[in-house]
């Protein structure tokens, strides 16, 4: 049997291709599945699988009915505003202080630098349930009286972010050419500057592929949203989780709401995709 | 004119021939205003988001202004306050300023560490050994209570189970799809693997709500709405609720199946760059040699790609050991299917057992430690081929 070849000379796999459909076609299903119901009325929904929906198009009850109720209804749209408070300060914040010690771990030699990075290392898969009972009782009324707000959330996920996000980004630095930094300071710059000027900008690939998971983190983040957030700070990835726990009325919301809560992770996942990749590459656990 | 600019080039020269070493002493201006910034910046900052908690209405009660006021107090405050701390530290003269700088960039980044991780750790195995409330020490009455109880020990046994069943799946699964990808056309592969990565984009929540459905039950007689369901009964089954069928663990294993779904296309990534990375000749030389694809596959490519594996494999680990969100919004740990991070969850919360939560983290902790042990082997290779 001669084989095909594709573009690049290589032979053509029909084994490959039909496996790979397969599984391409099973990993998109369940949430095909809860996109079509998500327009689909509650009755129809309630007595009909929603293949039949994709199946007899014209002879189903489409509506956007569901979003508008869970928008309003269920209250999403404030954990949506919630959510994007939380989620880019808890993910720049942690950036901002990373770079700077990922700098002095790539580029000054100072005592002990070895053992607070290997203490570095070791944290990361420290399990972060260690942290809630202390901090509940630091921020909470017991201590600080700010558990409830956002700043305790921002705290929180910068601590849990820092070991990983100086990793991530001291593996990158630490590939970018020594000479311009030892050129920088010849010319009189101070560290402070080469940081600024040259190191920040060079290491931006890295900073956006921390950022993209670090986002995807605290957006998806159950745990320490419920936590530590009062119920009008919360989440949306809270909201959905406690629109699950309904029966009967406001069920049909349930598909709606978490559509709406998938929505910015996916579109941040896929236009910064390229980025993420690279930043998982670097080879890295989170704790 | 002339006198003009005749009188301030000596000037000038006076000025930097009077002081040359400027540089080299304390700049009181540098650390005055230094000092006085950073605690400017936390004082605000800290009224700013009292103010955000106690007197909404000074906001207008409105949400939307509380958080761009707050995502720019939080972002530019951070960078305010690096900013007033190199200041200080370069208002410090020159031998301690060189000395001091790179603790002022490590230390504010390890400080959320140490008070994030570091010390609630040891705060945590002290608390384990504390009551309810943290307010007096029991001795070892949590521990005993922790392991006196069978759901303990049933957490246990299907925290391992998840422990045995994920990793080892998601890599499986990750490895056959790198590979097969590999072998599509790149256009094919492209789109094949943003199809099995995109579930990583979802939370745990959503994806529990995706499954759900897949997982619904309606009564016999009515049409079924959940997908597994309805093959089932197309196959000539009974409806089953099936999150409660505890027999053979078969609603742990397809809570499983939500993890393992989210999962794949991280392992899949991973492994797919590996093989990229495996030389050609090698596999052509295998190929001469004779060897038959799936020898290529066992013998060249899997020994080369062993260390990504490995990777891949404790980092799912690592992960799965504490998985808590899909158990939680799915049965919370009924139907025997409880695990540890989610029996935590309740003491801490519902039951506002500190003690016995605690204890339970300690466990958790332990369980890790020898993960440490590799992640800083795994470091110190990863220097030595630097």
């Amino acid at each position: 049997m001669s084989r095909s070849l594709m573009k690049d000379g290589r032979p053509r796999s029909p084994f490959s291709m039909v496996t790979m459909a397969i599984l391409a076609l099973l990993w998109t299903i369940p949430t095909l599945g809860l996109l079509v119901t998500s327009f689909r009325s509650r009755d129809d929904a309630a007595t009909s699988g929603w293949w039949t929906a994709l199946l007899n198009p014209f002879g189903s009850d489409w509506t956007t009915s569901n979003y508008a109720g869970a928008w309003t209804g269920a209250d999403l749209s404030s954990g949506f505003i919630n959510s994007i408070v939380v989620a880019i300060p808890a993910t720049v914040i942690p950036i901002m202080f990373a770079a700077f010690a990922a700098y002095a771990f790539t580029f000054m030699d100072f005592r002990f630098k070895e053992l607070i990075f290997l203490l570095i290392i070791a944290v990361m898969v420290v399990p972060i349930q260690v942290a809630f009972q202390p901090m509940l009782n630091i921020l909470g009324p017991r201590g600080l009286g700010i558990s409830g707000e956002y700043i305790s959330v921002w705290l929180l996920h910068t601590g849990f972010g820092m070991p990983l996000c100086i990793y991530t980004l001291r593996n990158y630095m630490s590939t970018l050419p020594r000479s311009v930094v030892e050129s920088a300071k010849i010319d009189g710059c101070s560290h402070f500057q080469t940081f600024w000027r040259l190191v920040a900008p060079m290491s931006i690939p890295a900073i956006a592929a921390f950022a993209t998971l670090q986002f995807l983190w605290v957006w998806n983040d159950l745990l320490i949203a419920k936590l530590f957030l009062k119920s009008e700070n919360t989440t949306v990835i809270v909201k959905l989780q406690q629109l699950l726990g309904t029966q009967g009325q406001g069920a049909e919301l349930l598909t709606a709401g978490a559509f709406i809560s998938i929505i910015v992770p996916m579109i941040v996942f896929i236009t910064l995709q390229r980025f993420m990749i690279r930043g998982m590459t670097s080879g890295a656990v989170k704790g | 004119m002339t006198a003009d600019t005749s009188a301030a080039a000596p000037r000038q020269r006076m000025r930097t021939g009077d002081d040359p070493d400027a540089h080299l002493r304390t700049n009181p201006l540098k650390l005055v205003i230094g000092l006085v910034g950073m605690l400017a910046i936390v004082w605000g900052l800290a009224n700013l988001f009292l103010a955000f908690a106690y007197y909404p209405q000074w906001f207008g009660s409105n949400k939307f202004i509380i958080g761009v006021l707050a995502i720019i107090g939080g972002v530019g405050g951070a960078a305010l306050l690096f900013y007033f701390l190199n200041m200080f530290v370069e208002g410090l003269p020159r031998r301690l300023s060189e000395g001091a700088i790179p603790y002022a960039f490590v230390l504010p980044g390890l400080f959320f560490v140490a008070l994030m991780l570091i010390y609630p750790t040891f705060q945590t195995i002290n608390y384990s050994f504390a009551n309810a409330d943290s307010t007096a020490y029991v001795g070892l009455q949590n521990y005993k209570t922790i392991f006196g109880s069978s759901e303990f020990w049933q957490s246990v046994v299907n925290n391992v189970l998840w422990l045995l069943v994920v990793p080892a799946v998601v890599v499986g699964f990750g490895v056959i799809v790198a590979v097969l990808a590999d072998k599509l056309s790149a256009s094919g592969e492209k789109v094949a693997k943003s199809m099995i990565f995109l579930p990583m984009a979802i939370s745990a929540v959503g994806a529990s709500a995706i499954w759900l459905l897949i997982y619904a039950y309606n009564n016999p007689g009515q049409a079924q709405t959940g997908l597994l369901n309805a093959i089932w009964v197309g196959l000539g089954g009974q409806p089953q609720t099936w999150l409660a069928i505890s027999t053979a663990k078969l609603n742990s294993i397809l809570l499983m199946v939500i993890l393992i779904w989210l999962q794949v296309g991280f392992a899949m990534v991973l492994l797919s760059s590996a093989i990229k990375g495996v030389p050609e000749d090698t596999i052509e030389a295998a190929r001469i040699d004779g060897a038959s694809e799936l020898q290529i596959f066992w013998r060249v490519i899997i020994p080369q790609i062993k260390g990504t594996i490995i990777t891949v494999f404790v980092t799912v680990f690592i992960m799965v050991l504490k998985i808590f969100d899909i158990v939680y919004v799915t049965t919370n740990g009924a139907y025997d299917t409880n695990v540890i991070a989610n029996l935590f969850f309740n003491k801490l919360f519902a039951q506002s057992e500190a003690g016995q939560a605690t204890a339970i983290v300690v466990v958790l902790l332990l369980a890790v430690t020898p993960l440490i042990w590799y992640q800083i082997k795994h470091f110190r290779d990863e220097e030595a081929n630097r």
